[in-house]
């Protein structure tokens, strides 16, 4: 009898022991994210200001600044939102919506869980190869836009058939049996319905996209502009340009690892108000992705 | 009945347009295999794959080049170890904590925080592993050099817990309640129950996500290209400096290469090495999801 109560009392104590190791080891990650928040804030919270924001990179940090840089960022973002968005949506729509159960199916599912665990790198080297010297865009906006649309697309059709996959059997049975067609279903009632989870999706996608480094470095973006791409508007007839697409770029996350590089701690400290800024962009953007989840699922009851 | 027609035939152009979307992520496939392919191709016309293979130096821009692959693929490995060192226990840790114990409410908050950890841009890592970790490594290990391989590979293990611990964690969830409360009900405790019965069960699912974390390690690019140092180093030895197949193409790529030439071919070279890795560790992964669905 004494045994098994010592035996008992061994296995709870192990549990509790275990209860608090998974409690910390759950904590340590939060830890770290807290620390390296604090640490970027600390060494880059005093070098943001308005001329940071509106100033090019120089070779004195205290003159440097990420104007090309987040105008870049922009820009690229902009071109990989509108190539990305049709076509990943229009993608999963079709896995969950049209597509029969058959090989070319098949084919296209791991194909695309394969893209997802692609090493960003190695659209870089894609887009380098296809876009730079294949199609002959060079080293520009619509190369760096275009390769981050590749890498994102995977997430977009995931998030897009996730969304869609929510929504019961008895939405399209109500539709069908108006007579409604196929389309006029998809048009009415699932992308209405699927929005939010979509839009979710979306949003996370694009805020990995501003983050990555590597895949626009191998395309060639420069380190140090010191100018501003061509000017999307014009005064003349048809008043908008389209050069800026051709125009060569830096990024965000690019200007950050230049300064990262560099010996002299001033330019470090800029590298950490880059950093600050991006980690502000990311973290914004996550924000409004678990803010519009949650406020769709509140929304929508079936 | 013209009004039916033209109905169809836009749905027959909808259709198309769509199943085109989807078929447009099997050409980025192949466009990857063409392209890697192709511009390898000329690197191996160069170089023989005998030197590729089993050249123990990999010096590309020297007067006297080598082209030699294995420091690079022993710089990957040895980062990619150091991560999951870190990743793996603190992740599975993470995920039995989070799937067995914590209340729910607990979990509500905590997982969302967990998963920014991935969503942090790895260059922001870089910066950490470099300029805040290897200072601090620095005055424990006094002959740890300013680049090297331990600061980065801890760093990038803790960008993969998230993805260790979610895909665990999901995993843990499918296992059907009825089989936990067989367990308590012999009087096992939450530890017991967890490890000899939940563990197992979700054993596919824990193992893709193991999986995954390698592939992302495996790939990783930004943290090794900043804080892991720019030389091709044939070590086990964590605290020298090493270079990864990643870091190798970003190096590569920051400088002006010409269009052609061997030094631009080399990093396709080293692109389908890396390629190839991380198509392996997906396919086991992919076949181990497969597994999970067929379990219950």
């Amino acid at each position: 009898m004494e045994d098994i109560k010592k035996r008992i009392r061994t296995i709870k104590f192990w549990n509790s022991v275990f209860w608090i190791t998974g409690l910390l080891s759950t904590l340590v990650g939060l830890a770290l994210l807290f620390t390296l928040l604090t640490d970027l804030f600390m060494d880059g919270f005093p070098r943001l200001s308005y001329k940071f924001f509106t100033s090019f990179p120089s070779r004195f940090p205290d003159e440097a600044g990420i104007l090309s840089a987040w105008v870049g960022s922009f820009l690229v973002l902009f071109v990989t939102a509108s190539s990305a968005i049709p076509l990943g949506v229009a993608a999963g729509i079709y896995l969950e919506e049209y597509a029969g159960k058959n090989w070319l199916t098949d084919i296209i599912e791991i194909n695309i869980a394969n893209l997802a665990g692609v090493p960003s790198i190695v659209y870089g080297l894609l887009a380098l190869g296809l876009f730079v010297y294949f199609f002959k865009f060079g080293e520009s906006i619509l190369t760096g836009g275009l390769a981050l649309a590749l890498l994102i697309l995977p997430m977009v059709i995931m998030a897009t058939r996730e969304a869609i996959r929510a929504i019961p059997n008895s939405i399209r049975e109500a539709s069908y049996a108006l007579g409604a067609t196929k389309w006029q279903t998809v048009q009415s009632h699932i992308i209405p319905y699927s929005t939010g989870g979509i839009l979710t999706g979306i949003i996370i996608g694009l805020s990995r996209a501003i983050g990555e480094t590597a895949p626009i470095i191998t395309v060639g973006a420069l380190t140090f502009i010191a100018f501003l791409p061509s000017s999307p508007f014009s005064s003349e007839f048809p008043f908008v340009s389209f050069k800026w697409l051709f125009d060569p770029f830096t990024v965000m996350p690019i200007q950050m690892f230049n300064w990262v590089s560099r010996p002299q701690h001033e330019f470090q400290l800029n590298a950490a108000a880059a950093g600050l800024v991006l980690m502000a962009m990311t973290l914004l953007m996550n924000g409004l992705a678990i803010y519009i989840r949650y406020r769709f699922r509140r929304k929508i009851k079936w | 009945m013209a009004h039916n027609s033209y109905k169809k035939l836009k749905e027959k152009a909808i259709e198309t347009a769509l199943f085109l979307s989807a078929l447009s992520s099997v050409l980025i496939t192949i466009g990857i295999v063409v392209v890697l392919s192709y511009e390898s191709f000329g690197f191996f016309k160069e170089v023989s794959l005998k030197e590729f293979l089993t050249e123990r130096q990999w010096t590309p821009l020297f007067a006297e080049p080598k082209f030699g692959i294995l420091p690079l693929v022993s710089g990957t490995l040895l980062t990619t170890a150091i991560a999951l060192i870190v990743a793996l226990p603190l992740g599975l840790t993470a995920a039995v904590y989070l799937s067995e114990y914590a209340p729910h409410r607990l979990k509500e908050i905590v997982k969302p925080i967990l998963e920014l950890l991935a969503a942090v841009p790895t260059v922001v890592y870089g910066y950490f592993a470099l300029l805040f970790l290897t200072p601090i490594l620095q005055k424990f290990i006094p002959d740890l050099s300013g680049f090297n391989a331990l600061s980065p590979g801890i760093i990038m293990g803790i960008m993969i817990i998230p993805y260790v611990s979610s895909v665990s964690e999901d995993a843990m969830k499918a296992v059907p309640m009825h089989i936990r409360e067989g367990s308590y009900a012999m009087g096992a405790t939450k530890l017991q129950t967890a490890f000899k019965v939940v563990i197992p069960s979700a054993f596919s699912g824990i193992a893709a996500a193991f999986i995954i974390g390698i592939s992302r390690a495996v790939g990783e690019t930004m943290v090794v290209a900043i804080a892991a140092g720019g030389m091709p180093n044939l070590t086990a030895n964590p605290l020298e400096p090493v270079q990864t197949l990643t870091a190798y193409i970003v190096a590569v790529s920051l400088g002006d290469v010409p269009h052609g030439t061997i030094e631009y071919k080399t990093i396709f070279a080293a692109g389908i090495t890396l390629f190839l890795i991380t198509l392996i560790f997906n396919l086991i992964g992919f076949w181990f999801r497969k597994r999970i669905r067929e379990a219950y």
